[in-house]
């Protein structure tokens, strides 16, 4: 009853599909590309229309170091997945927790960088528009990097207690895309507040 | 009760206690079950959203009338097109989606059955939400209960000078869960479409409605998110002192507006495109002819996905934008006629020389091409935005969109209720009823919403409470309240219908409608599997093949 296929014309090459994880992560991707693109749009249109101060170029501070950290957490990632795909687990182990150290140490300094503007600059959420603008684009940010470095610590647990196993290769990997992809948000977080912005 | 409980149990095909039966829906992560759920869900609050635009309709029945208070009115205005929107259209969509996708791509579910339940669930808790609103908005201020700031709830309004309480607390948090809901489900579309197809269904030779669905998912994932964001910043605004759409301190009222309708006008295409899709598998079943011009189908539906993204401020030609924002809005949604126009085509080219049955599912689908070239042409009317000036914020704008709104995207539904009932329940519903159903139907929506039109053009806006006598208005208006008990009465025995045959029904068989598509092959209810081996298609209507061997599609596609 179920078998369709009723007189079938020449054989086909065999059928692949590609992978449910990366197709999901793509699309939650692309998703979360439209929520930021609507907070990005609200920051640029606000730029320099707030009422009173402070400004962004009275308060905000290039943040290289931890800039510069994020964006190699991307680099460390892939090499932790490569050492994974080759049964690496010792490398695997490695990378993963220096990922974890790198990200950990951006969301200290965002963390820092927020506890200087609050308590020292007087600049909150609802002081003017650029405070509106910056904790929401900047915040939404942050709440990615969380999301992304408590799954990074599960994993961590995990190959601690020796549960991560090679053939998991293809499940990290599918989060490394979305760990790639908030790094990729960050570059344009950057732009946009501390380039554009200031 | 007690008998309808059983009945239910042997439709679920088991012989367990009420609880285990209800442990089983409610922790279910079956794709047919949760779009059952889903469907059950909508009609729920179809029935409430009906009963709120019956409330607004007897109050303008006549002029000068109480029915209701005034602020009673602004809350059912409110509430209609949010519950109609968010908790009935797009999850009955879905539910179709849901139920329906996998076993026409020859899948055993979704691609994330888990993700599936969550989305459903969240969806449902955002509909109870908003309408706890009416216990919980009162909040510490006695003011007001369920939101009152319209569906699109412009700023200032939403701000917490205007709505003290926490009503548009309800609203916004109602919209942002059943929001992520909806992405949920987009991508398990996408996902599924994309990676689980049986052997052989290549895209070229996917189902009409799988095609259409994957388009209305993308545009789902576009277009919601920026609703999820900006309801984000107006959650920020009212708890966190935010100034997002806070005009005293330097905000635009205007941004809310472009966010919202960034959002707003793909959703229509995201209802109608669904929509669509029934229309596309049901005409050519009850036409004896494959569907004409598959690939201009597909080619016209990515069109529609991408011209929609672009159209979103035809909604503001009355707030003051350049003279160039007008007319790029009025081009880009004047466009958006040519592949709706071609979809037109295409179904009429179906059912040209066709040997036309004329079953309820297809008298729907009929009466839906009538009705959405009507409501296109009216679309056309209003896209120009000189015309618009005029008539923006009157009820012809209202009757226009319900005429898309009812007498396309609710037309084709009750066609797919009565097309894959009996696949759904394993019985075939009644057609004398289905018939009443729909002539009942056809009359209440014309008197209803030809009419609804009239006073438009005559100045009437919407919103308003109550008018005067003496304008021209109250003839028009009687006829329209007319209308919509008609379409209750309609309405009443559709519903009564389905439960009627659900247990009195004759048995439908696997196959009643003679139909193509994958979903037939296997037996009705399906069981919980879809299907006992995987099937392998070789062409667009691999059950033509399996009828057929001497004469298969795969020949000549």
């Amino acid at each position: 009853m179920n078998s369709v296929a009723a007189a079938h014309p020449p054989l086909k090459p065999e059928w692949t599909l590609p992978s449910r994880g990366r197709v999901g992560m793509f699309c939650l991707i692309a998703a979360e590309s439209a929520v930021f693109t609507i907070f990005v749009i609200a920051y640029i249109f606000y730029i320099g229309k707030s009422v009173s101060g402070p400004q962004p170029n009275d308060v905000l501070e290039l943040p290289v170091f931890i800039s510069i950290c994020l964006l190699s957490s991307s680099i460390t990632i892939h090499l932790a997945v490569r050492a994974l795909g080759k049964a690496q687990m010792g490398s695997f182990a490695l990378w993963w927790v220096v990922t974890l150290a790198l990200g950990s140490i951006f969301l200290v300094g965002t963390g820092r960088e927020w506890h200087h503007l609050i308590y020292e600059k007087g600049l909150t959420i609802n002081t003017n528009l650029f405070g509106t603008t910056y904790y929401s684009l900047v915040g939404l940010h942050a709440f990615h990097v969380t999301v992304g470095l408590l799954a990074i610590l599960a994993v961590a647990i995990f190959t601690l207690m020796k549960k991560v196993k090679p053939e998991h290769h293809e499940k990290v990997e599918v989060f490394s895309m979305y760990w790639h992809f908030v790094d990729a948000v960050w570059v344009i977080v950057f732009t946009v507040v501390y380039i554009v912005g200031r | 009760m007690a008998s309808e409980i059983i009945a239910i149990n042997e439709f679920a095909g088991g012989g367990q206690s009420v609880g285990e039966w209800l442990h089983g829906w409610v922790t279910t992560v079956d794709h047919k079950r949760l779009g059952i759920l889903y469907i059950l869900f909508s009609v729920f609050f179809l029935v409430i959203g009906g009963i709120e635009a019956t409330i607004m309709r007897i109050q303008l029945m006549v002029p000068h009338n109480h029915f209701v208070s005034p602020e009673v009115f602004n809350r059912m205005f409110t509430m209609h097109g949010t519950t109609m929107i968010f908790f009935v259209a797009m999850p009955v969509l879905f539910g179709f989606g849901t139920y329906l996708i996998p076993l026409m791509i020859g899948a055993r579910d979704m691609a994330f059955p888990r993700l599936n339940a969550l989305s459903f669930w969240l969806t449902a808790f955002g509909g109870l939400l908003l309408y706890f609103s009416f216990i919980g908005g009162n909040g510490l201020y006695g003011a007001g209960n369920a939101p009152d700031v319209g569906w699109f709830a412009y700023a200032p309004l939403t701000s917490r000078a205007f709505s003290v309480g926490h009503s548009t607390d309800f609203w916004t948090l109602a919209l942002l869960i059943s929001g992520i809901g909806s992405i949920g489900t987009a991508v398990n579309f996408i996902t599924t479409i994309i990676t689980m197809r049986c052997p052989g269904m290549t895209l070229g030779k996917m189902p009409l409605l799988a095609w259409m669905n994957l388009v209305t998912a993308g545009m789902v994932i576009l277009a919601v998110s920026p609703l999820t964001a900006a309801q984000i910043m107006l959650c920020f605004d009212r708890y966190l002192g935010a100034h997002f759409f806070d005009t005293q301190a330097g905000g635009s009222a205007v941004l809310w507006m472009h966010f919202f309708w960034i959002f707003g006008h793909p959703e229509v295409y995201i209802l109608i495109l669904p929509s669509f899709a029934f229309a596309s598998e049901i005409i050519p079943v009850f036409s004896r002819k494959p569907i004409f011009g598959y690939p201009i189908m597909v080619a016209a539906t990515v069109m529609i996905g991408f011209i929609s993204m672009s159209v979103w401020a035809h909604h503001m030609f009355a707030i003051g934008m350049s003279s160039y924002g007008n007319t790029f809005f009025t081009i880009t949604s004047m466009l958006i006629s040519i592949p709706t126009g071609i979809k037109i085509f295409n179904w009429i080219g179906t059912m040209w020389g066709g040997k036309i049955r004329f079953k309820a599912p297809m008298l729907f689908c009929v009466a839906f091409l009538f009705q959405f070239l009507i409501a296109g042409l009216t679309g056309i009317m209003l896209a120009a935005s000189p015309f618009n000036w005029q008539l923006t914020g009157s009820y012809f704008v209202v009757a226009h969109f319900h005429y898309v709104i009812v007498g396309a995207i609710l037309f084709t539904l009750f066609g797919a209720f009565y097309y894959w009932y009996p696949k759904m329940t394993g019985r075939m519903y009644n057609e004398t009823l289905a018939r009443w159903h729909f002539w009942l139907f056809v009359i209440g929506f014309h008197l209803t919403f030809d009419f609804m039109h009239i006073p438009g053009l005559l100045g009437m806006p919407r919103r308003i409470y109550t008018y005067e006598p003496g304008r021209g208005w109250e003839f028009w208006n009687l006829l329209v309240t007319i209308g919509t008990f008609v379409q209750g009465i309609a309405v009443l025995i559709f519903v009564g219908n389905l439960l009627w045959s659900m247990f009195r029904g004759p048995v439908a068989g696997n196959d009643p409608w003679d139909a193509w598509t994958l979903e037939w092959s296997t037996t009705s209810p399906p069981p919980d599997y879809n299907f006992a081996t995987i099937p392998v298609v070789e062409s667009r209507r691999p059950l033509w093949d399996l009828k057929h061997p001497e004469d298969p599609d795969w020949k000549y596609e």
